[in-house]
């Protein structure tokens, strides 16, 4: 990446966050009186008067904007209205269960669809890819909370083998795990899949078969760094739906994470908490983005010459 | 590149055979389909219920193929509402939704890839940036945002619905205007002296209608899929309306008792999804006119 293609996409990003702050800081103001929600419409306006000095609603609205913007670039997004402790904190807490249930699904995920994705591209049109693909397509079609109450209904409710909620030891990690990272076990093992085909009919694997290197090497040798690029794009897209997967896992099998605590947030009206996870989100997405392209100069040379000559 | 070609028609998922034009699984997902189609015009006629009617003393009764009644052929959740009836409606419910916010999210998405691709400069950066800042936010964390600040009334649903995917329309659009506005038959029109509107609304949109068409029916099926996630996630569509996913989750509570009450909405959208991309794969296989002579 060379210094004037970094420097807008640092822009973009900064601006991203910025659009969205704003964005939760209109939508705070626009829906209604926080304080209301807190203490109930029968409060004595004394009691709605001290709240409202409390969390520095009695300001003007664009002195409320610019401390608003100062908190949340020191770090503070304001305090969880239900228990009164700093938003961050509740997310920080939640934080680790979200990262391990994510990591276990998502690598899980990737690593089982590439080998069957690639598998199957290996075996082209015989009954072992037709079987796989056939999976691929349930796998990704099924949505994750339909899929979630099927997996508790079998191994829960009817074997008993395995809990359906909560988080204390490894075993209830297993089914949101395998719920989550079906998803992606179906998107990887097309995508692997077609990338693998594209590149197996390219000449240099042809060349490769013509000077008599093995079918081991050239499959793994030749072909695979070639699929690995594409593969690292459509990596960083799917983090979204990760993002967006583990609200629904989290909530169906009360696991104690980030998305279980913003949908109860919403459910609450718990606007600290939702702005702090928004805001968290937006900056963790922008941030991959980044490694994405980074990665992406790093693994396929000819990014890095094309950016050198170019422009 | 023809050979690259080649495995693509290959490559489809369904167990095609060369010779026959409509292979049996994609007869079944249109004919699936259809049925759901008919059930979203035709719901209030099929159902043998009012989807709210409540009847305490037949409550979680069984479908009739687990022992239940032929009064209820379905059995009924926890109030002792018929869930043939309820689901037929959630079907119409969702389907509903859907529709309305691709509609939405497509025209405004198209409206605003013509008004980029017509002034271009400012306007065109202020609309290509908000598409970016959407498309690097997972849409349901922007969903449950505006759920949150604005509350869940039904029409307010639609609007949030029709905020998914407008960037991919906008996008879209402006990448084909504008390479629509250099192609002669616009120039001409310049030069004749018809107003802009006037050309896009009668020359430019009509080539570019089949492009929209087709992003209309990738959008679909994500719509679908994400308000019933929200529904089921008691955010989306509430009490007293139905729809799949609210069926779901609120008979997720029952799911030691009366498994069929969360079994049924979820095997009725998982057919759909399964069923819309197994058809969408063929067709794209089929309209694709590089890969017709192919496969033969």
């Amino acid at each position: 990446m060379n210094g004037r293609l970094l420097t807008t996409k640092l822009i973009r990003g900064v601006l991203t966050i910025w659009l969205i702050v704003t964005f939760t800081f209109i939508a705070l103001n626009l829906s209604g009186d926080p304080i209301e929600a807190l203490v109930g419409d029968q409060a004595s306006p004394a009691v709605m008067a001290y709240y409202r000095q409390k969390f520095g609603l009695d300001r003007p609205l664009w002195e409320q904007y610019i401390s608003y913007l100062g908190n949340i670039i020191r770090g503070d997004f304001g305090l969880s209205l239900s228990d009164q402790k700093p938003a961050v904190e509740l997310v920080i807490a939640a934080l680790p269960y979200t990262l391990r249930l994510g990591l276990t699904s998502f690598i899980g995920g990737l690593v089982v669809g590439l080998v069957f994705g690639i598998i199957a591209a290996l075996h082209r049109n015989s009954t072992l890819d037709r079987f796989i693909m056939g999976f691929a397509v349930l796998g990704f079609s099924l949505p994750n909370f339909f899929l979630g109450i099927l997996l508790i209904l079998l191994f829960a409710l009817h074997w008993r083998v395995l809990p359906s909620a909560g988080a204390d030891s490894a075993w209830h990690l297993i089914l949101p795990a395998v719920t989550l990272g079906t998803h992606f076990a179906g998107i990887f093992a097309r995508f692997a899949r077609s990338t693998m085909l594209e590149v197996l009919n390219k000449q240099y694997m042809v060349a490769a078969r013509a000077k008599g290197a093995p079918h081991f090497r050239r499959v793994f040798w030749h072909a695979l760094p070639n699929a690995a690029i594409p593969i690292v794009t459509i990596v960083g897209l799917k983090l979204g739906d990760l993002v967006a997967g583990s609200i629904i896992v989290e909530t169906v099998f009360g696991w104690p994470g980030v998305g279980r605590l913003l949908v109860g947030a919403i459910t609450s009206r718990d606007f600290a908490v939702v702005q702090a996870i928004l805001i968290m989100v937006a900056v963790t997405m922008v941030l991959t983005n980044f490694a994405v392209d980074f990665i992406y100069t790093l693994i396929d040379p000819r990014m890095r010459t094309a950016s050198q000559g170019g422009r | 590149m023809s050979s690259a070609l080649l495995w693509r028609k290959k490559a489809s998922n369904l167990p095609v055979k060369a010779e026959s034009r409509y292979p049996v699984i994609v007869l079944l997902t249109m004919a699936f389909l259809l049925v759901i189609f008919g059930i979203f015009c035709l719901a209030d006629v099929l159902a043998p219920y009012d989807y709210r009617a409540q009847s305490l003393r037949q409550r979680l009764m069984p479908p009739v193929f687990l022992g239940g009644t032929s009064a209820h052929l379905l059995g009924t959740d926890e109030l002792g509402r018929d869930i043939l009836s309820r689901l037929l409606y959630a079907i119409r419910f969702s389907i509903l939704v859907a529709l309305g916010g691709t509609a939405i999210g497509a025209l405004v998405g198209t409206v605003l890839g013509f008004l980029a691709a017509h002034f271009r400069g400012f306007v065109e950066e202020v609309i290509m940036m908000m598409a970016d800042v959407q498309a690097s936010l997972p849409f349901m964390l922007i969903a449950l945002a505006l759920i949150a600040a604005f509350g869940g009334s039904f029409m307010l649903f639609i609007l949030i619905m029709g905020f998914y995917g407008w960037e991919v329309f906008a996008r879209l659009t402006r990448g084909v205007v504008i390479s629509a506005k250099g192609q002669g038959y616009a120039t001409a029109m310049t030069a004749l002296g018809a107003p802009p509107f006037y050309i896009y609304t009668r020359h430019i949109l009509p080539n570019i209608l089949s492009v929209l068409v087709v992003q209309f029916t990738l959008n679909f099926p994500q719509v679908i899929l994400l308000e019933t996630s929200l529904s089921f996630l008691g955010l989306g569509i509430r009490p007293p309306l139905t729809s799949l996913g609210q069926m779901l989750g609120a008979g997720r509570a029952y799911l030691t008792t009366a498994w069929w009450i969360a079994v049924l909405p979820g095997t009725i959208i998982f057919l759909t999804t399964v069923s819309i991309s197994i058809l969408g794969d063929w067709i794209r296989d089929r309209l694709d006119p590089t890969l017709r002579g192919a496969g033969s």
